[in-house]
């Protein structure tokens, strides 16, 4: 995730001078994913503008309603401002219908948001979460209008390494706790190796009372922690 | 222009390209640092285009209500347009209320204030300060296009980079072993705040000449100005 510069509506540029139509995955690790016990979310929370750290403190998970969660890539300012306005629109839903909205409507109504302002810079990539009488749901959105639902999903520069982790960890009928500690691995493991992702690890779980902060660790803590168990298990 | 150049259609010409720049980075340093009770902020009084300086004596440092502040700095001609924008909004709200806004609701409209212009931003870097509904201080940092964060100090413009990471370690006593942050005291806040800015003053071009502190406390707004380095 990135703290704006007027740069922000700019294109990206290859080695060879040419526009790249991909601005989304400035520095940030967000991974979500379902599973038996409900919803995970996990970020991290580094704000880079350039090479300088704006901030080693963001909340990159945002609360919609107290059952709905959004996440943060791209460009902080465009995520915070679009799922406040999504907050609102949530709440006026509720009123007027008297029921809370599901999660495939509360991500189209940010999706159709974005959508209308298509080509003009925005940069987000953020997953909706949440529980309605469905179930637990999850949806990826991003600034050109993309929609999906999904089991697992994770976002930003930070991706590929999260990824490596919850792939080779992941089973449907975890429990809670395996869960929160797949997930938290994960994103300790793309603040280790991606510079541009750092902070504290922050881990929320969603089941059907609501979502819940799990738990909220330096990177550096979780790295001793990790060490430590390292040096345990191979002293065995 | 020739008489032929004239006859000539504008697409019959040379390609021409033409630039519109219209923002300039007119520097400037602003730190805010928060107490119990009060709020400190400051700013260098150095105005500059390029290498030449516009003044030696100008605030970035403008106040709102009673108790709350912003410190601009950046694109000169925006901290103005930003500062009248906010001014007439706050005076639509006092006259509409009978009462000043708070702070924190401040710090939210100049979130949005910015993000309006998300597609042409004002080239301004804030801090909003002031006293909060329970009389604590409170600093916002916002990036150009308003994304807010709360603190309990930071420092904005030219010379941030040389001043965080002096405030992260003396007031947040970050990554360090065993180091308990101080208790902010205004002779705390008053001394880094001055040695801060004869640090960027030292090392940055666009910092200098002199700095102005302001202190917020219930009380009202006590001004103080200190020299810096002229060169």
């Amino acid at each position: 995730m990135f703290q704006a510069n007027t740069q922000i509506g700019d294109y990206l540029v290859d080695e060879h001078g040419r526009k790249i139509k991909l601005h989304f995955d400035h520095g940030t690790t967000t991974l979500g994913f379902k599973f038996q016990g409900g919803t995970i979310l996990v970020a991290d929370s580094r704000a880079t503008s350039g090479q300088y750290i704006g901030s080693g403190n963001v909340r990159k998970i945002i609360p919609i309603t107290p059952s709905l969660l959004g996440t943060m890539a791209g460009g902080a300012a465009d995520c915070t401002y679009w799922e406040r306005v999504l907050a609102k629109q949530c709440k006026i839903y509720q009123l007027r219908n008297r029921v809370h909205i599901s999660v495939a409507a509360a991500s189209k109504l940010l999706a159709n948001m974005v959508y209308q302002y298509k080509g003009y810079g925005l940069s987000m990539g953020v997953m909706i979460a949440g529980y309605d009488k469905k179930g637990p749901g999850l949806y990826y959105v991003d600034n050109d209008g993309s929609r999906m639902p999904g089991n697992l999903f994770s976002i930003g520069s930070g991706s590929i390494y999260a990824y490596g982790v919850v792939d080779s960890g992941y089973r449907w009928d975890m429990t809670d706790e395996e869960a929160h500690d797949l997930g938290r691995r994960a994103v300790y493991h793309a603040t280790h190796r991606d510079g541009a992702s750092g902070g504290i690890v922050r881990v929320y779980h969603i089941k059907e009372d609501g979502w819940t902060i799990i738990s909220e660790d330096d990177c550096t803590d979780l790295h001793w922690r990790y060490q430590d168990e390292k040096m345990a298990s191979s002293s065995q | 222009m020739s008489a032929e150049m004239l006859a000539m259609s504008e697409y019959g010409r040379d390609p021409r390209k033409h630039h519109f720049s219209p923002y300039a980075d007119n520097g400037g340093t602003t730190i805010a640092i928060a107490g119990d009770d009060f709020v400190m902020v400051g700013s260098d009084t150095r105005l500059t285009n390029y290498s030449g300086i516009l003044s030696r004596n100008q605030t970035k440092v403008f106040p709102l209500t009673e108790k709350t502040m912003i410190a601009s700095t950046g694109c000169w001609a925006d901290v103005l347009s930003l500062y009248k924008d906010l001014q007439a909004k706050l005076t639509l709200y006092s006259q509409e209320h009978h009462d000043e806004m708070s702070t924190p609701a401040i710090a939210q409209l100049v979130s949005t204030v910015l993000y309006w212009r998300r597609f042409f931003p004002y080239y301004v870097s804030n801090m909003v300060i002031g006293l909060d509904e329970d009389g604590s201080g409170v600093v916002y940092h916002y990036d150009p296009v308003g994304h807010m964060e709360k603190l309990r100090f930071s420092s904005a413009g030219a010379s941030v980079a040389q001043i965080q990471p002096l405030l992260d370690n003396q007031l947040g006593a970050l990554n360090m072993k065993d180091a308990v942050p101080p208790k902010v005291t205004k002779a705390l806040a008053h001394q880094l705040m001055h040695d801060a800015f004869i640090s960027a003053a030292e090392r940055d071009v666009k910092t200098g000449d002199s700095c102005i502190i302001y202190t917020v406390t219930k009380d009202g707004v006590a001004e103080e100005q200190v020299k810096l380095r002229r060169d």
